[in-house]
């Protein structure tokens, strides 16, 4: 599904040029559960940021289902994150003045989806979250696992092909990490692809396949027994 | 369909916080507010100053003794002050048989006498008159009757009297009939005109008794006077077309009647109550644009406080603008939605001025004592001019919206 070939993403900070992404090549399939690990400075917030369509590559190329995503302009690229990709961020990035389903109505409202189909939809989404009792509740009313559920049920709105998620626990006690985590499989499970970007290696043991990240370059890649 | 969500979006968030929106809008209120004042209070002016002009007669040209002078109103004023004894009886004759398209001369002589009737005092002003003055004045007999030309020649001594006079002296009572005596000398009362009400110069122009030329000037005003002067002529035009060219007219039979060399100065003036007209409200117009141009700058202000709390707004909510970028907005989603949220409280803005705008407007011309001029255009302007601030000074915060980078925004904290 994802082909990525000799990627490369240069910065330039006053004279000198640096490199995050120094050469990345890589192939993610359909249904892969995969984390991306490294140190901070690796360059994988580079990569989750181009894999999203959120930035676009120095040079190689990135290819989604046979698109070239790298030669996407600003209105594709949108188009490419509405309809393919679901964000799942660390610190939630709900907005406070909408309700949880208001919240999770959003990526669809982009999409152009009627109001009464989209709040269906949205329900049905905070339910298959847990959230089922919260719709009405803004995410100040919410614990940090709820508004993380919020989030993911948002991240799923459009039915992405791709699930990103950086960092989905930082923000979060280990208890209701590990909730999330569980509700990440279950969504892998159920034939969604996931790639998760960590830098905590129990997150990432939650993944069946890891690859490693330093200096821009993968170290590793293997996969995890189940 | 997407209009309307992103439409909501900005509603949403000008309502999230009420206060600050009302203050931010607050300029605008005061701009669309204070230029439909100006403008009203300009055509409520105008309006009045119309109706004042055209209540001395309308197609009018007053002709007065003395040296005519530059410089419009003023003249005016000196006319009406007409010391001069340049006009007589032949003059009228002479304007009479040789300007066409006349509706009517009339000359006038006036002074002012003390009224006695039945016990009853009263000061007001006496005008010797011909029937035609009536025509020439736009004045209508409400009561009774004119006197007509063979009364005036006869030298009958009835008059006509308005309707302050006919209250002061008899109260209620009808006066047709009655006795008046003016500076003692006896008249009877045969009519009684309609009222005029009050000119804008503050004469009562109800307080007035009308007597035929003849016996006026030589019983009332004789003792001043030479045998056949007249103070003032009124020629009507029976157009408005004709107006300027009959005021031509009476102005070379009047030089040929008083033998003025060309070159020389007239010894009589002449006054086109049209020109008079044109000449304020021109004045008027000037005033009006003038004092919405300085109200219009207000608006300019409130412009600039919509700009700075936009800005403000983009700053604030830049991690809504990168998440909205993330769930798959367009930066021309991002765009509309804030220039929608700045017309929005612009236009806002633009309605409670509208409102402030007309009371204020109501209440002034009742203390200015106009009618409330209100045009039915000054609605749709002043919103229009309102989504226009808002668009213009939202351009800016918007497109900054729209240019920011996604991931940098999601960044901030």
């Amino acid at each position: 599904m994802i082909e990525l070939t000799d990627l490369r993403k240069v910065y330039v900070m006053g004279e000198e040029e640096v490199a995050a992404l120094a050469g990345v090549s890589l192939f993610i399939g359909r249904g892969e559960h995969l984390a991306v690990i490294g140190p901070s400075g690796s360059g994988k917030s580079s990569l989750m940021n181009i894999l999203g369509g959120l930035d676009r590559p120095s040079s190689g190329t990135y290819r989604f289902d046979g698109e070239d995503v790298g030669s996407f302009d600003d209105n594709d690229l949108a188009s490419f994150r509405r309809r393919r990709i679901g964000f799942v961020f660390q610190s939630f990035q709900l907005l406070p003045r909408l309700s949880a389903l208001q919240n999770v109505e959003l990526p669809m409202i982009y999409a152009g989806m009627a109001p009464a189909e989209r709040r269906v939809r949205a329900a049905e989404l905070l339910d298959r979250v847990g959230l089922a009792s919260r719709m009405g509740h803004r995410p100040t009313q919410l614990s940090g696992g709820q508004q993380q559920r919020v989030a993911i049920a948002r991240a799923l709105a459009n039915s992405p092909d791709l699930l990103l998620a950086d960092e989905p626990t930082g923000a979060l006690d280990t208890q209701t990490g590990q909730e999330v985590l569980a509700l990440f499989k279950q969504l892998n499970r159920d034939g969604l692809t996931l790639i998760l970007v960590t830098h905590d290696l129990e997150v990432a043991a939650a993944a069946r396949r890891q690859v490693a990240f330093r200096d821009g370059l993968i170290v590793s890649d293997q996969q995890v027994a189940a | 369909m997407r209009f309307v969500e992103l439409l909501r979006f900005a509603t949403g968030a000008i309502i999230a916080h009420p206060m600050r929106s009302v203050l931010t809008s607050l300029g605008v209120v005061i701009g669309v507010a204070a230029v439909v004042m100006m403008t009203s209070i300009g055509l409520g002016a105008q309006q009045r100053v119309t109706s004042t002009i055209a209540g001395l007669g309308s197609n009018l040209i007053i002709v007065s003794p003395g040296a005519s002078r530059s410089g419009g109103g003023s003249s005016l004023v000196m006319a009406a002050a007409g010391s001069g004894q340049s006009l007589n009886d032949r003059d009228v004759e002479a304007i009479r048989s040789q300007v066409d398209g006349l509706a009517a001369v009339a000359p006038s002589v006036r002074g002012q006498a003390q009224l006695a009737a039945d016990g009853a005092n009263w000061n007001s002003r006496i005008e010797g008159v011909t029937p035609d003055y009536l025509i020439a004045r736009d004045l209508v007999i409400g009561q009774g009757r004119m006197f007509d030309e063979r009364e005036a020649r006869q030298g009958r001594k009835v008059v006509v009297i308005g309707t302050t006079v006919a209250r002061e002296l008899w109260g209620d009572a009808d006066p047709i009939g009655k006795r008046l005596r003016v500076r003692a000398v006896p008249f009877e009362v045969i009519g009684v005109l309609e009222s005029k009400g009050q000119s804008s110069f503050g004469q009562d122009q109800d307080d007035v008794v009308l007597g035929p030329l003849e016996a006026v000037r030589s019983r009332i005003i004789g003792r001043r006077a030479r045998g056949d002067t007249v103070q003032t002529i009124y020629v009507k035009s029976e157009t408005a077309e004709t107006l300027d060219r009959v005021q031509e007219d009476t102005t070379n039979v009047l030089r040929e009647e008083h033998k003025i060399r060309p070159g020389d100065d007239d010894d009589f003036q002449t006054q086109n109550m049209a020109s008079i007209l044109q000449a304020s409200q021109a004045a008027i117009a000037t005033f009006t644009v003038l004092l919405a141009a300085v109200a219009a700058v207000s608006l300019l202000v409130g412009g600039v406080g919509i700009m700075n709390i936009m800005l403000v707004a983009v700053t604030e909510r830049t991690r809504e603008i990168g998440l909205r970028m993330a769930v798959g907005a367009r930066r021309s989603d991002i765009l509309t939605q804030f220039a929608l949220e700045s017309i929005a409280l612009s236009l806002v803005g633009g309605l409670i001025g509208l409102g402030l705008g007309v009371l204020g407007a109501i209440g002034i011309a009742k203390l200015g004592q106009w009618p409330a001029a209100i045009p039915a255009w000054a609605g749709p302007t002043a919103l229009g001019f309102s989504c226009l601030v808002g668009l213009v000074f939202g351009a800016y915060p918007s497109w900054r919206a729209a240019r920011l980078d996604p991931i940098e925004a999601l960044r901030r904290e």
